[in-house]
């Protein structure tokens, strides 16, 4: 008997009306089930006038529904029209119960009692048709929901928010607008939302916009009330008009493996594997979108598009094939891009349980070197921005800067450049091509996100990370197999702003080697905590205590996102005696610093000048600026200077920002070795260059993310301003505007209809560097890194 | 500390400044030994090269003598044009200043040899007096630029202007609060403490920081002078509102003394720069006159 369709597809999200409208083009018989009364249930319930984002961007978009960056009324507009020009078969306020068979004649089960056959089964229906719903009694009663459309429907009333991820807190300040909201939150803080929110909502609850009931837990809801536990146990009773629970949304995996579909793991996030065809391990059976593991919308168009066309038998290449071609071609490399997919997967350990979807996305982020031997691939001293991967050939470490020829050697599947990558900070070694080599540099973004979502990654970076580390920082003569014990009995620890890697008098006695951010080292001295040094990363900390036998003579306490690798304190001793050179060099350094410390000790002052500008973030910098007062006759020339090399916007705000000892840190952007504004740039157009300045391409859509997320308030959201005329005919005919002097809005020709992220880019491009130091006439404006700060520090001994 | 050195930036050393270094010290004072060896040679060569006998603005040696000093009036005017040239790179403006001063201080020995100390009522010696007036206000620009930045910074502890500002508007609305209790004469002269704040103004009282007429001071005065009046259930309003006018006073005292200083360090430049233009036309007649009438 044959099938009533040849393609069912279940869910009308973006993918699954993308397939289905690709298959009236091509004239596939298909029935389109949508569970809800209309099409498009996941944009149709985005926040009224939503912005949508149609990234990535450098994807092609490969569907006959159009898809650009604009707003949720607008797509759905679009969408509707085209809907109704192809003639789809729906079935609406239809859903799928279950779905049985196998390829060629599946049988799917109807909400309303009928069962249908279909060839083939697209399965398309995301993630968000299963919200999670509170486990609580009261849970369904009629004024709990679980989404928002419009939160201009409500006003002037009670509203209890409970879930503190982005939309929660989305929710929370869109309705606190008109109402009185409560955020109920089971910690202190919002570990799992944007940076950009957590600055919104901290500053609404600030400002008492927002109520919020910290270390409260939701136990019941009853008519008119929602009653929780708190942490004091004495509890709360809220009352509410309405409660509104943002809890996230999984895949539905119960429905899924009732298809025959099993899932890699336990993890309630994982996701069904699935082929580079989109086919699931049942044949016949192929799933798409955010169920996949693809929740961006133009992932979902294209896969939409791509399933029709598999199912119809026509193997057409996927829409990033000519990006990828495009990098292997113009590194002259003889490879199709399969060819490269499979190399990448067989060849690099480090992405071998990536799928050869996921490895395809990655490609299109990164970058294809075909060195010649001999060829530089980085110099020593350039800024990280990405990991290089050595599909074919060898290279060459110079460890020694001074000798290029003790090198060493690294070879196909091994990976370099990992050490700047998580430091932050700049390259430690020259590296060469020893051979003719065929290099795959994965880009910065790109790499944090693959370490974030596969710990398998993660693992497997740290562990090269962690000897290169110890090698390079600490003891780079020795031999790989001294260093075994060390290696093998040493963790990577994490530690937050302000917490303590060590206490004093404690009376442990590991040795931490600091690989990350940077610590300051403090005493107490009368009664207060005296700072006595501050040692960036690549120090190690913790060996005064092995060496003399004592308690923790000092705290030492994270001056940014630190990361450190702990030794063993036993190993690290068994070294030492093994080692007598490096035992010399451990105590004379630890001689030196105890010299260092008696001085700074009796010197509060010196002490206090290393707090304050770890404080103004200098523990995270890699270049910041930093004026003499004692010397600056505030002709904010600098400002002026800034703004005339950079269309008339000053990124930086002399007078504004804190001074002490005559030391003053102006407003103006550090260059953070973990930039806080790439942390959620939509566009991705921040990105670090070799020199180390962060800046902000013409990508920018003024969304102010970055201006939310910078601790320093460096970044502005400026308009584009008018075109200026010489400076000649400015002295001399009076036209206007001067240096400095104008900066009104106009032309403002960007597409966000005006506003664009600036900030200080240190000048890149402009000869001569940063243009505030060269126009500084006292000499009181100098921009200092890392290497400059431990000079700046030592002015008040 | 790590084994390993800090690494710094790739290829060529930076130029870039790494410590502070006042413009008068640039580079170990490399200008002022420039204008030393400048000035040594003017005056060996104005003390043995007399080729008429006695010292005077002919010859070679007063023409030379004449050259280098129009030729550096020239380039120390074209200062005015390097400062706001941001974009060319033509390295540190804390580099050309340092020679600006040096070698403007030099200027003057060169010029008063080129005189052959010959002064009179003439066109001449205009030019000359000019010249002296703008390198006099030049060394007191020197001056304010050393003294007054260390005095400045400790006055504002950290404040900013508009902080500064912020904080009289806020004792403002608490000084409205207070006083409202107290008896019509007393409210009406602190109402104007609110109402006429003067900060700023003219040059004499930018540049004095006194301000005569203050009504924060005279409201003072008032409290002072009336003190015991005071009906015993305004004692408090009473305290309150003196407290909050000191507080004021303390405040625009600040604020009075930021704006000082600022005037200090810029007043000169209304001679300096319109003189230097002066100076241009008279050292163009002196030229014309000397070689074309």
């Amino acid at each position: 008997m044959a099938a009533d369709f040849k393609i069912a597809i279940v869910g009308s999200g973006p993918a699954g009306l993308s397939a289905a409208v690709h298959a009236v083009k091509l004239g596939v018989p298909h029935v389109l089930f949508e569970r809800a009364q209309h099409l498009n249930d996941t944009i149709f319930k985005y926040q009224k006038r939503k912005h949508v984002m149609a990234t990535p961007e450098v994807l092609p978009l490969r569907s006959d529904l159009d898809f650009r960056e604009e707003s949720r009324e607008e797509i759905i507009d679009g969408w509707t029209r085209s809907v109704e020009e192809a003639k789809l078969n729906i079935r609406l306020g239809v859903e799928v119960t279950a779905i049985k068979g196998q390829k060629g004649d599946f049988a799917l089960t109807l909400s309303t009692g009928e069962t249908v056959s279909a060839e083939f089964v697209v399965l398309a229906i995301g993630v968000q048709g299963n919200l999670n719903r509170l486990r609580i009694p009261g849970n369904d009663l009629p004024f709990v929901q679980y989404q928002l459309d419009d939160p201009d429907e409500y006003t002037g009333e009670e509203i209890a928010v409970i879930g503190t991820g982005d939309a929660g807190l989305e929710n929370a300040l869109a309705l606190a607008i008109n109402n009185n909201v409560s955020i109920i939150n089971r910690v202190a803080d919002f570990p799992r939302a944007k940076a950009g929110n957590i600055a919104l909502i901290e500053a609404a609850i600030k400002s008492g916009d927002i109520h919020h009931l910290a270390n409260c837990e939701p136990k019941a809801i009853e008519a008119g009330f929602l009653v929780c536990d708190t942490a004091d146990g004495a509890g709360v009773r809220l009352k509410v008009d309405r409660v509104i629970a943002r809890i996230g949304a999984l895949p539905p995996r119960r429905f899924v493996e009732s298809c025959g579909v099993v899932f890699p793991n336990d993890s309630p996030t994982a996701y069904p594997p699935v082929s580079e065809t989109y086919e699931s391990q049942v044949p016949g059976l192929y799933i798409v979108g955010a169920l996949a593991g693809y929740p961006l919308i133009k992932h979902c168009l294209n896969q939409g598009y791509e399933v029709v066309e598999y199912i119809q038998g026509n193997n057409i290449p996927p829409a990033d094939e000519p990006l990828i071609q495009a990098k292997l071609d113009a590194a002259k490399v003889a490879m199709s891009v399969s060819e490269l997919v499979a190399a990448v997967r067989e060849r690099l350990p480090l992405f071998a349980n990536l799928t050869a979807l996921q490895v395809r996305e990655f490609l299109i982020h990164s970058e294809i070197h075909h060195p010649a031997a001999g060829e530089i691939v980085f110099e020593r001293g350039e800024f990280a921005n990405s990991l290089y991967n050595i599909l074919d050939g060898e290279v060459g470490i110079r460890v020694n800067p001074d000798d290029p020829n003790e090198m060493v050697r690294l070879r196909r599947s091994e990976f370099f450049g990992e050490m700047a990558l998580i430091s932050g900070r700049r390259r430690t070694s020259t590296v060469v091509a020893t051979a003719d080599s065929l290099l795959l540099e994965v880009d910065r973004n790109t790499m944090v996100k693959l370490v974030r979502s596969e710990p398998t990654i993660k693992a497997g970076i740290d562990k090269a990370a962690v000897v290169r580390e110890i090698k390079t920082f600490l003891m780079p003569n020795v031999e790989d197999h001294v260093l075994a014990d060390v290696v093998d009995s040493s963790t990577v620890f994490e530690f937050k702003p302000n917490e303590k890697l060590i206490e004093e008098d404690a009376d442990d006695d590991s040795v931490y080697l600091i690989r990350k951010g940077s610590v300051t080292v403090s005493m107490r001295v009368g009664g207060k905590d005296v700072v006595l040094a501050y040692l960036p990363a690549g120090n190690y900390i913790g060996e005064m205590a092995l060496v003399t036998h004592r308690h923790r003579a000092a705290t030492v306490t994270a001056a940014s996102a630190t990361e450190a690798i702990r030794m063993d304190s036993a190993a690290f001793r068994a070294l030492l005696d093994r080692d007598p050179e490096l035992r010399r060099k451990v105590e004379e350094k630890l001689e030196q610093r105890m010299i260092e410390r008696n001085l700074l000790s009796r010197n509060a002052e010196a002490g206090d000048l290393i707090g304050f500008l770890v404080r103004q973030g200098i523990g995270e910098a890699t270049d910041v600026l930093l004026i003499d007062e004692s010397l600056c006759v505030r002709c904010d020339n600098c400002e002026k200077a800034c703004a005339e090399t950079h269309h008339g916007v000053s990124r930086l705000n002399r007078e504004a920002g804190p001074t002490f000892a005559m030391l003053h840190v102006p407003t103006s952007c550090r260059h953070c070795e973990d930039p806080h504004c790439m942390t959620d740039c939509p566009p991705d157009a921040i990105h670090r260059a070799p020199n180390g300045e962060v800046f902000i391409t013409d990508q920018c859509i003024g969304c102010g993310n970055c201006e939310r997320n910078c601790p320093y308030g460096v970044i502005q959201m400026a308009a584009v301003p008018q075109k200026k005329p010489g400076l000649l005919s400015w002295l001399f005919f009076g036209r206007g505007p001067g240096p400095g002097e104008d900066k009104s809005p106009e032309g403002l020709a960007h597409r966000t209809g005006g506003k664009h992220a600036v900030k200080c880019d240190m000048c890149k491009g402009i000869d001569g560097g940063p243009a505030c130091v060269r126009a500084c006439p006292t000499g009181a404006a100098i921009r200092v890194d890392p290497a400059g700060f431990i000079d700046v520090m030592r002015r008040g001994q | 500390m790590s084994v390993s050195e800090p690494v710094s930036a790739p290829g060529a050393a930076d130029l870039r400044p790494t410590r502070h270094e006042s413009f008068l010290a640039f580079d170990r004072f490399r200008f002022l030994k420039w204008a030393v060896i400048l000035v040594a040679l003017a005056i060996v060569m104005y003390l043995l090269v007399r080729p008429y006998g006695r010292p005077y603005g002919g010859g070679w040696t007063g023409y030379t003598l004449g050259t280098v000093g129009a030729l550096l009036i020239l380039w120390l005017t074209w200062f005015g044009y390097r400062k706001r040239s941001y974009t060319e790179n033509a390295g540190r403006l804390a580099a050309r200043l340092s020679a600006h001063v040096y070698l403007g201080i030099a200027l003057f020995f060169v010029a008063t040899l080129h005189t052959g100390f010959h002064f009179g009522w003439n066109v001449h010696t205009l030019a000359y007096a000019l010249m002296c007036i703008v390198i006099a206000s030049g060394i007191y620009g020197v001056y304010a630029y050393v003294r007054y930045p260390r005095q400045m910074t400790e006055n504002r502890e950290s404040m900013t202007t508009v902080q500064m500002l912020g904080r009289i508007a806020g004792i403002d609305d608490e000084l409205r609060g207070v006083a409202m209790p107290l008896d019509d004469a007393t409210v009406a002269v602190v109402e104007r403490a609110i109402t006429d704040t003067a900060v700023g103004g003219s040059a004499w009282r930018q540049l004095s920081g006194r301000y005569p007429g203050c009504t924060t001071a005279m409201a003072i005065a008032h409290m002072e002078a009336h003190a015991r009046e005071v009906a015993p259930a305004n004692a408090d309003a009473w305290r309150q509102t003196r407290l909050k006018l000191e507080e004021k006073g303390a405040v625009l005292q600040r604020i009075r003394a930021d704006i000082r200083y600022k005037a200090l360090m810029e007043v000169w430049l209304y001679l300096h720069v319109p003189l230097t233009f002066a100076l241009l036309a008279a050292l163009t007649a002196h030229i014309i006159s000397v070689f074309f009438l």
